[in-house]
């Protein structure tokens, strides 16, 4: 009998060895964890349950047959994160460099469908050189059976996808599915075709880090959602991003203790607008001073800064907030803050976050650029996005809400259900300049009756108080007072029902 | 008594004044420029005049204006508080034309003193001690060595028309003289075309000491004791106390008896200071006078008990002193910091901005017995705008020693807190814990002397470090069980937090256990050494008031990932608290060293590109212009720090710039 039970420990410790300890080194040396030590990290101490931990490869082909290492270069389980429980996946580069086969597939596939079954988020860490080619079709079968299960699980349960290593051809296709994707800056890489076989087909000399790089898709592909410095910060974030979500979406958002005045007053937001309107603000003070605790984790927060997205938490409980960003493009909509911001609200929509929305917008950004790729329909998703969803829905317009970005950024025509105005917001269809030489053309030459004009439409429209007569603002706020009062309309909103007519699914113009 | 005064200034010297005027039943009246329409003065005030646009020669200093806000308001007196007004005859006079009360010495004191050579030599007269000299013309070298000796080595030959230490030479004996008046001769006939040569004692050691005097209009006149402001950045003062850590009481009399007889001399009625400098020997000399409330007057306010613009308007009402020489003692010690909006890590460049948080320490009765004073014209929310002086506050400590109110301003610079612009309260803290500062042996060469480089943070002692990680470890437990307490764990199966921790700060790691109680938290080191942590902090507070081992500690919290980042003491630290097996597998994580800046030239403060100088491929020498960044409507030129080879420049004319974007590359 003793002997049985150390045959199981002796198993164990040849499976946690992976690819043995010289590869184990080169890992390291690469300032890379390997697998095991990344989900170690990532769950709470002792947390974790591996499955399949034996499991071996069974293909027979370019003497593969000689090594059939346990695991099969994936470690999968399931453990807890803050006591709430998530499934992982951690592809292990020191077996046969990740490389993905039939079997490894299974595995992920395996924690895939209980994660789905059992409502809680996917956790995957991606570091694999691609394909196992030893294995020809059969990899390519294990990719389309993992992405079958990425699609079905989307907006089921939360996904996350952590790139610690390389991930390089059909292999991004599954955490680009995923909810969220984040990166480790210098030891991570993401594309479809690598920088060698760019340079044969279209003569490009260009570096995988370039390419495919933390901070090309942070910055300029928005791939990925963030990137951090190693992988013990990345997946000591990503424990603070789970703390945020749901665990599917069967389940109510989290919430936790809160040390935070629920009515606390910020008298500085009273002089958070300048006086001058083209002047710019930071709208993250805002943001900071309306969430418990000064706590809020940003989302793509390098690209199309224009626009802010990120979670908070009122009262503990998690909420998604969306900004313009007056410090960026005078806080403008485009194509990429359309489609950023458009995301996000999806991605609260499937899951049950409220959202809270904060308006400062002159509208979107005029321009050949962005005509000619599409800012109509771009545009439009961040408008289809609102309007589909149902969670709590709570604006305030701090400044200007001009022309159709006003009826974008979920106003009160889009089921806004409580729709705020600071005492300087400007509701318009433009700003006064550019009305009033549509609306007096003729007196353009005339500086002094222009100035007059501009004067009274100012005057009349330079304000809250016009939307607030026809009721698409519910109510005027002091800024000093507005985390306590979106917080109460949270509050307020917490068994809010509305669900839309049945579809099989929308049509958003994609 | 007057019923309503008009305060001639802002920022917080009118806010201090509308103080002392509310406490005395006084209406007051601010001006305000369109900078300032909402600040703190004008919301104190009882009345505001608006006084014209943003620069102060267009509204503070324009005298018809203000005479206009006076007439509008009916104001019976002015108070000009420091700077602006304060000093200028053609404003007192035009009061008097008017008839109204200038809360300051008469107009004639005011121009006897505003010229430093007719000052000079009223105080001679008024037999005042003055820096020896001779203004004369010297002939040759032999009358040099002559005049030299009468004055007493060491002395200090200069060039008439000198300036920047051009022709200027110090001499310690006869020798040195001859041959210092020579090559000061000749330097001084190059460079500026003009030999004239002057010579006077030098100061060695040079302390800047003043003597606060009160008189009124009855020929009543005291002295207030004195304050030590040697602690000068490029003659800006920027750390004042009473009293000097240096005087005597003899010489303190001495000072104090001929500041009083120099104010007489010139019927003196009002607040004044008569600066001094002040040798290694306790000699010293009359330097000017300042014919008005100075900046660092709470200090003697704190020590005296003595309410100087209470006084003031009293004496301008015609009041007589109620108190006399014999009545003024010195009580305790206070040291005054003055924060200013000016960035100690960018060689104190200007930092103008919103304050996103402004929170200053509670004014009042310290938890350990001192006292707090801060004067302030912001708030929170508030505008440091580019028009008008950087200072943000006027932070005061009282206590009974010296050593305690230093202790007092440690725990309240700590626990000030200030964001949304860079201000030098980690240098004032810097000061604070300064071994030579500590001491009280500094000259006003202190701050060239000890930060030549400039200021570049500070290194906080071993058992400071200590105390700041069982800190952290306290507080990251705190952290860590509220996140286990969120909704939606598995039942039983909750997670339990563990008690042993490694805190690494400043390339230290301490390994602790932390023991938790209802109280507080002790903290055990890996040599045993235990420290007890008590605090109140929860996650979210950015300021932690704990106490370590029973002594206050105040910590300026931020988060970061596995961490804090903290502010304390003058110190910016990120201090990492991680479990034992986080941090083993920390130490397999590459060190990323921060990009090599040196090749760049790097924008200093955010302002828009006015002129590139060179052109890529240009060769520069040390010192050449590269390129004109106007921010606060000033031209600032930026200039090679090194000779180099301009590789790529990634900004035009016309760029509008963020603080360290790159403006060009070199090779």
């Amino acid at each position: 009998m003793r002997d049985i039970l150390n045959e199981l420990e002796e198993r164990r410790a040849q499976a946690r060895l992976g690819g043995g300890e010289k590869r184990i080194e080169a890992q390291h040396k690469k300032g890379k964890l390997t697998a095991r030590e990344r989900v170690e990290l990532l769950l709470d101490e002792g947390s974790f349950e591996e499955f399949d931990m034996f499991k071996t490869h069974r293909c027979a082909d370019f003497g593969m047959e000689e090594s059939k290492p346990y695991g099969d270069g994936v470690v999968t389980g399931w453990g807890t994160v803050n006591g709430r429980m998530v499934y992982v996946f951690s592809q292990d580069f020191t077996v046969f460099g990740g490389s993905l086969s039939e079997t490894h597939a299974e595995k992920i596939c395996k924690i895939m469908d209980m994660a789905v079954q059992n409502g809680a988020p996917v956790i995957g860490i991606n570091d694999s050189g691609g394909a196992r080619i030893q294995e020809g079709v059969a990899s390519l079968a294990g990719y389309a059976d993992v992405f079958q299960r990425n699609i079905m699980a989307s907006g089921v349960v939360p996904q996350i996808s952590l790139i610690m290593g390389p991930c390089a051809g059909g292999a991004v296709y599954s955490p680009a599915m995923t909810d969220f994707i984040f990166m480790v800056k210098d030891s991570s890489y993401m594309f479809v075709t690598g920088p060698d076989v760019v340079k044969t087909v279209t003569n490009e000399i260009v570096t995988a880090e370039e390419l495919g790089g933390a901070t090309t898709h942070t910055k300029k592909s928005s791939v990925a959602d963030g990137a951090y410095e190693n992988d013990v910060e990345a997946l000591y974030e990503t424990r603070r991003l789970i703390d945020f979500l749901p665990l599917s979406n069967r389940e109510k958002a989290p919430v936790r203790p809160f040390f935070d005045e629920v009515d606390r007053v910020e008298a500085s937001l009273d002089t958070l607008v300048p006086a001058n309107p083209n002047t710019p603000y930071d709208m993250k003070e805002l943001i900071l001073k309306v969430a418990d605790e000064g706590d809020f984790f940003e989302i793509q927060k390098d690209f199309a800064a224009n626009i802010i997205t990120g979670f908070i938490r009122l009262e503990g409980q998690t909420v998604g907030v969306v900004a313009n960003q007056p410090m960026v493009l005078a806080g403008c909509l485009d194509i990429d803050s359309s489609r950023k911001a458009a995301r996000f609200v999806r991605f609260c929509d499937a899951f049950e976050i409220p959202i809270l929305t904060l308006v400062d917008v002159p509208g979107f950004l005029p321009g050949t650029s962005q005509e000619y790729n599409g800012v109509i329909k771009h545009g439009a998703k961040l408008l289809f996005a609102y309007g589909e969803a149902t969670v709590p829905k709570v604006t305030v317009i701090t400044r200007k809400a001009y022309g159709g970005a006003y009826d974008v950024m979920s106003s009160k025509h889009l089921r806004g259900d409580f729709n705020y105005a600071w005492p300087t917001a400007e509701i318009a269809v433009m700003g006064a300049k550019g009305a009033v030489e549509i609306l007096y053309r003729s007196e353009l030459g005339d500086a002094e009756k222009i100035a007059a004009r501009t004067k009274n439409y100012e005057d009349r429209f330079a304000n809250p108080f016009v939307a607030a007569e026809k009721g698409f603002i519910d109510e005027v706020i002091q800024p000093r007072s507005t985390r306590r009062r979106v917080a109460r309309a949270f509050a307020a909103l917490r068994s809010k029902k509305l669900s839309n007519p049945w579809k099989k699914h929308d049509n958003i113009p994609l | 008594m007057f019923k309503k005064i008009l305060i001639a200034n802002r920022g917080e010297i009118a806010c201090r004044v509308i103080k002392s005027a509310r406490k005395m039943g006084i209406k007051t009246v601010a001006v305000y420029s369109d900078a300032d329409a909402q600040a703190l003065h004008v919301r104190m005030a009882d009345e505001a005049v608006h006084i014209g646009p943003p620069p102060a020669n267009q509204s503070y200093i324009v005298i018809d204006k203000i005479m206009d806000a006076i007439r509008q308001t009916g104001a019976e007196a002015v108070h000009p508080g420091y700077g602006f007004l304060s000093e200028n005859k053609l404003f007192a006079e035009a009061l008097e034309k008017e008839g109204v009360a200038f809360i300051g010495p008469p107009s004639g004191a005011i121009e006897a003193m505003g010229d430093k050579i007719t000052s000079k030599k009223l105080a001679q007269e008024a037999g005042v001690s003055t820096v020896p000299g001779y203004m004369g013309l010297i002939e040759d070298a032999d009358e040099a060595v002559k005049i030299s000796d009468q004055i007493g080595y060491p002395v200090m030959i200069k060039a008439s028309a000198g300036g920047g230490g051009k022709g200027m030479r110090i001499a310690w004996n006869a020798e040195e003289a001859r041959e210092g008046f020579q090559s000061s001769k000749n330097e001084a006939a190059n460079s500026f075309g003009d030999d004239r040569i002057f010579i006077e004692k030098f100061v060695t050691q040079p302390r800047h000491i003043e003597i606060q005097v009160l008189a009124d209009k009855h020929g009543n006149c005291v002295y207030l004791n004195e304050r030590e402001c040697s602690i000068q950045r490029r003659n800006q003062k920027v750390i004042e106390e009473a009293p000097s850590p240096f005087l005597d009481p003899e010489t303190r009399r001495a000072m104090g008896e001929q500041a009083v007889a120099l104010a007489k001399a010139v019927d003196y009625a009002s607040a004044g200071t008569v600066e001094f400098i002040v040798d290694g020997e306790k000699n010293f000399y009359f330097l000017e006078m300042n014919t008005r409330l100075q900046v660092e007057h709470p200090v003697t306010e704190l020590i005296t008990g003595i309410d100087l613009v209470e006084q003031m308007i009293r004496v301008a009402d015609g009041e007589t002193l109620p108190f006399a020489q014999g009545d003024i003692g010195i009580n305790g010690w206070a040291i005054e910091s003055r924060l200013y909006a000016e960035d100690p890590y960018r060689n104190f460049l200007p930092s103008i901005g919103r304050l996103t948080r402004y929170r200053p320490p509670v004014e009042g009765q310290s938890a350990t017995g001192g006292i707090v004073r801060n004067d302030t014209g912001v708030f929170e929310g508030g505008e440091i705008s580019m028009f008008y002086d950087p200072m943000i506050a006027k932070l005061c400590t009282w206590a009974p020693t010296r050593e305690e109110a230093i202790e007092e301003m440690r725990l309240a610079l700590d626990t000030f807190e200030v964001e949304g612009i860079g201000h030098n309260l980690p240098f004032c803290a810097a000061v604070m814990d300064h071994e030579r500062f500590v001491t009280g042996n500094i000259t006003t060469a202190f701050i060239a002397e000890e930060y030549p480089e400039g200021f570049e943070g500070v290194t906080l002692s071993k058992h400071m470090l200590r105390k700041v990680a069982a800190a952290t470890a306290a507080m990251e437990r705190v952290a860590e069980i509220r996140r286990t307490k969120i909704s939606g764990t598995l039942g039983n199966h909750e997670r339990m937090v563990g008690t042993d921790w490694v805190v690494s700060l400043q390339g230290d790691d301490y390994p602790v256990t932390v023991k938790a109680d209802k109280q507080g938290s002790t903290i055990v080191f890996e040599d045993g050494d235990a420290m007890r942590v008590e605090s109140d902090w929860t996650p979210g507070d950015q300021l932690a008031k704990l106490t370590v081992d029973g002594a206050p500690l105040v910590l300026k919290v931020g988060k970061i990932p596995l961490g804090f980042r903290i502010r304390v003491r003058g110190a910016d630290l990120k201090v990492h608290v991680r479990t034992p097996r986080q941090f083993e597998l920390s130490q397999l994580m590459p060190v990323k060293l921060p990009p090599d800046t040196s090749k760049f030239l790097l924008c200093p403060m955010p302002g828009l590109v006015v002129k590139i100088s060179v052109e890529e491929g240009q060769e520069v020498q040390e010192g050449q212009a590269l390129a004109t960044v106007e921010a606060m409507k000033m031209e600032n030129i930026l200039r090679a720090e090194r000779k180099g080879m301009v590789k790529k420049i990634n900004a035009e004319a016309g760029a509008s710039l963020a603080v360290d974007d790159i403006i060009m590359e070199f090779e």
